[in-house]
Parts: structure tokens; sequence; C-alpha cells
């Protein structure tokens, strides 16, 4: 077998379970992968020596039942793992070993799969491109100087450049679905309440969601039916039916209603995504599903709901990184100077803008004006998607309204950044599920995604719709590997 | 609406994030921009509307109190910036 790291999760299971690799064989190909693509910059900790002590522990006693049978895994450097650093990308946890594990990861090694390492993410997953991280931004595989997109950057990028067989993500507003878009891969937002959130680095909790990576549709229904389980550690996990969505998964979605919102054609849309999103509907339509325009009028009031809903949490997430019990310390002449040395010092720029938002619109005199109001605006986000799915299964956009963009071009304008999760931010203040899938290329051959939306709960429903657009859209990614030394 | 450096002053004291003269103005700036972009909630009449704390439609659920977690001083000690044999050392409060 000479090229391991190229097989897709499906694949690489099924050699490892036909005895044709062995966990410790299958292990040391993406060892040796990420070794030479330093380049990239995707991981903040390499755990590769351990990781080959348990490919070969695995090795001496296989058990082919299990789902991830000695698969090497790469994840997000914002989930706990025990006795593994943990950074959430920030200097503030530059030096932080967990004494627990996060429920979702738990779940993976539960199913046999191998910890290779923690993957480089935006500082506390607040970014778009990779770049606000304390370790040095995220190269994209796709071409040079160009960002994967965030806050899951180190995940996509180390997903298409095959230096992990899967990945998972974390995604607030849009950082799972983006950077999958972006990188060229299929990447899920599973329902609010679906994947436990114990053991996840809190960004904004009533948002924050983990969620599988993958190269197709298959692996990332997969990884999804290991990763979604209830967990009474998180009190907003939610006990509902668990599909076994792999074994579940169809591309018959004949008589299906598709939702297409007029409101998402928005200004200055590049023709390529318009482009893509009319080829997106015509492969729906040959797959036998129907066509519906409906209307999602608060769509634009999203984004500045977000970003003072998010801010809000965040300010008081991040209260708890004050030098004392973890983390890092500043020197100060008393306690008051201590902490706030240590958070003006241990927090990038990006992190204490948005601190500042969120006790801004917390403060006294300020509250029901913008935090009241946002709450309030969510409310009628998530009432125009109930009435939609009283008509449609469920609904299809663009993910993004651009192709991934250069290194450096959006850090000097916060707002042209948080632009690009403007397709992404509804979908999380109304806790529905999500899935991006790669539709096409754009001109200069990058990328472009195309966005499913489900009701709560409905994972099923829109895995199937990607399943059979993937079939259609047969997408190949247009990778060299002009970083590999 | 416009926030001032006076106003910096006193986000950067509720947060306590100490921010120096020299980039509280590009700060103001970018603030400034954001709630630009924020004021736009103001266009939408929302005297009725219920607010939307959780999309998570449970009620929390009650556990009873038990500890479950074996003794692991040592290791969470261990991630302290400063501490000594049994505590968390910070810097003098009481004279």
């Amino acid at each position: 077998m000479t090229n391991i790291t190229s097989l897709t999760l499906s694949e690489l299971v099924k050699n490892i379970k036909d005895k044709k690799l062995s966990s410790e064989e299958t292990t040391k190909a993406y060892i040796e992968r990420g070794e030479k693509s330093q380049d990239l910059n995707t991981y903040i900790t390499e755990d590769f020596s351990n990781a080959l002590k348990k490919s070969k522990i695995f090795d001496q006693k296989p058990n082919f039942d299990l789902k991830l049978p000695g698969v090497p895994i790469a994840v997000k450097d914002l989930f706990c793992t025990n006795g593994v650093k943990t950074t959430a990308g920030s200097k503030m946890l530059n030096n932080f070993i967990p004494t627990y594990e996060s429920t979702v990861t738990q779940n993976i090694w539960n199913e046999g799969a191998i910890l290779l390492g923690k993957l480089n993410c935006d500082e506390f997953a607040m970014g778009s491109s990779n770049e606000t991280s304390f370790f040095g931004n995220v190269q994209s595989p796709i071409d040079k100087d160009l960002v994967p997109g965030g806050s899951s950057g180190g995940s996509a990028s180390a997903l298409a450049a095959n230096l992990t067989p899967i990945t998972i993500g974390t995604d607030t507003g849009g950082s799972i679905r983006q950077p999958a878009s972006f990188t060229g891969t299929v990447g899920l937002k599973p329902t609010y309440g679906s994947c436990s959130r114990y053991g996840i680095v809190a960004f904004a909790s009533s948002l924050d969601q983990a969620g599988p990576m993958s190269k197709n549709v298959k692996d990332c229904a997969l990884l999804q039916e290991v990763i979604s389980t209830y967990d009474e550690k998180d009190s907003t996990s939610i006990n509902f039916k668990r599909n076994e969505y792999s074994k579940e998964l169809t591309n018959n979605i004949k008589g299906m209603k598709i939702g297409i919102p007029k409101e998402y054609r928005v200004d200055g849309m590049p023709k390529e995504i318009e482009d893509l999103w009319s080829k997106g509907i015509e492969y729906i339509k040959d797959c036998g599903a129907e066509i519906i325009e409906i209307t999602l009028p608060h769509t634009n009031y999203a984004l500045p709901t977000y970003y003072i809903v998010a801010p809000a949490e965040a300010s008081s997430n991040l209260a708890r990184y004050d030098g004392v019990k973890y983390g890092f310390r500043s020197k100060g002449e008393n306690l008051i100077d201590m902490y706030e040395r240590t958070r003006s010092e241990g927090f990038g720029s990006e992190v204490q803008r948005r601190i500042m938002i969120g006790t801004y619109v917390l403060s006294s005199g300020y509250y029901d004006a913008y935090y009241l109001k946002a709450q309030k605006v969510r409310k009628l986000i998530k009432n125009d998607f109930d009435d939609a799915y009283k008509k449609v299964d469920a609904i299809l956009t663009p993910s993004t309204p651009s192709a991934a963009f250069k290194i450096g071009e959006k850090t000097n304008d916060p707002i042209s950044m948080y632009l690009n999760d403007i397709f992404t931010v509804p979908v999380n203040l109304a806790g529905l599920p999500a899935i991006s899938i790669p539709a096409g290329l754009d001109a200069k051959g990058y990328p472009l995604g195309l966005q499913i939306i489900g009701k709560a709960f409905d994972e099923q429903k829109i895995l199937n719709i990607a399943y059979a657009m993937e079939e259609k859209i047969q997408f190949k990614n247009n990778i060299t590997d002009w970083w590999i030394k | 609406m416009t926030i001032d450096l006076k106003t910096i002053k006193h986000i950067s004291k509720l947060s306590r994030i100490s921010v120096e003269d020299s980039k509280a103005k590009k700060l103001a700036g970018d603030l400034n921009s954001i709630f630009d972009f924020i004021e736009k909630l103001n266009e939408l009449d929302t005297e009725n509307i219920e607010p939307l704390t959780s999309v998570a439609e449970i009620t929390l659920k009650l556990r009873s109190d038990e500890v479950k977690s074996e003794n692991i001083r040592e290791q969470i000690l261990k991630n302290s910036p400063d501490e000594n044999e049994d505590f968390f050392v910070v810097p003098r409060v009481v004279e």
C-alpha cells in the first residue's frame, strides 16, 4: 500500500479490518507526512511517539468490532485531552495540561481511535482565518499564502493535506463549515445539544457545538455517529434518539422539498458563488427533489445579533482566566494589577476586543439596549426557520460569500472578517444542524462549498441530501504537495 | 453612539484587561465600527417578542451532589502558575 494517507476513513477502516494494513503502519504514514508538512503549521502539539506506542498496543490485540479500529486522528486544540497540553490557540493556556478528557474525544478513543496531536485554531475559536492563533497562522494546502478559514483552520488544513483521515472541530458561528468550504472538505455542525460540550474550551455556550470534518459525506456520517451521545456532564445535552447515521445513509431524496431563501442573495456576492448555487439547485432537481422558494426575512440581522450574543457569553466564559489556578500569569503589584496584566498580556487582540464588546453590552445601563435586544432578534431569526420548515425539509445555500482569501488580506478590518460568516451564523443562532460540502472550484482553482441546513435533530436528512449531491457533483480537490519537504 | 477613550477605560476596568494609552485609540475605532454595525438591530420593533435565551428546549436537570472525581490535587496544582504544597498562591491581599 503506497498511499495510505490519501485513503478515506471508510477505506482505511476496511483495510485495517481486512488486515491489509496495521494500525502501526497507518499511524507511521500519518506521522511521516506530518513531519514533512511543518510549513502548514497545522499542529500546536504533536503526540507522535505516544500515538506509535498506542498503535502497537492495538495491533497486539486488535478489536475489529470498533468503528475506528486503530485509526490515528488529530483533533482541534480546543478539546481537553487528559495529560496532553490543550491551548485553545492562546498564550493564556500555553502550559495547560488537562486532568480530564472531553466527552467527544473520549467517544472517539472508545471506538479505537488514536490521538496524533492537537491542531491549530484561532485563539479561543475567535476568528475566520486562523490568523489569531498565538502559535501563528495556518497555511492552506490549497495554495501558498492562502488562509484555510477558521476557527477550525488547523483541522481543515490537516484534513485536506492528508495529515489526518478525519478530524473534529467546533462551530460557534461557522468555524467548521467555513474552513471546510475553503479547503474542499466536508464539515457538519450538529444540532445544539447533539454533541457534548463537556471538556471543550468554552467560547459562547449557547452557540458552541463540536462536529465532524471529513473527506466525504459517508465518513462524516460515521464520525457523527461516534461523537453524538447524550451526556449528563453537559447541562444542555439533549436526550433524543440518535441514528446510526452511516448505516442509514441513502442517496434517495426523491420527493423531498428543498427551500431556497432569497435573502441569501447578498450584495456584492461573486458571480461564481451565484452560479455554484444555481448548479446546486439543478443537482437537487436531478435527484428528484423539489425546489421551493422561501423567505428568511431576518437574515440580515443575524450577524449584528451574533456580535452581541457571542461576545457577551465569551466575556463571561473567559472571566475564569485570571492567572490564579492555571494558565499564564503576569507579575503585578497587587492582586488586581496581576489580573489586569495577566489578561492584557495573555489574550491576543481579537480576544480582548470581543471580551470588551461583551463586557460593554452586559454592563449596567446597556444590557436592555444591546443584550436583551439581541436575544429578542434571535427569537425572530429562529421563528423564520420554524416558519420555513412548515413548507420544506431542508434549505440549500452557499456556505460562504466568497472563496478563501490571502493571509493578511482582512486582518485590519474586523467587519470584513466577520462578514465571512454571514451564511453560517443564522444556523448557530437557531441551534440547527447544517453541513457544508465541496461543490466546485472558482477560476483560481479554490474550492467553494454549498450548505444544507436541516430542522433540529434532522442530521440524517441533511447527510442524505449531501450524500445524493456529492454523487452528482463528483468534486475533485486540486491539491499538489507543494509544501512537502 | 460613540465610544470615547473614557468609555474604553471604563470597559477596560470592568473586564480586568489593562489597555495602554497607545492602543486605546485604535481599540475605540474598532469598537465604534462594530457598534455602528450592531446598531442595525434598532430598525426592528421587538416590543412584544420574548427573548430567546437557549435553543435547547429542555429544563435543566438536577443531580445529587456527590464527589465523583478521585483525589488529583497534585495534578491540579501542577497547572498553577504559583503554588505551595497545598494552595494556590496570589499576591498579598491583606496587610
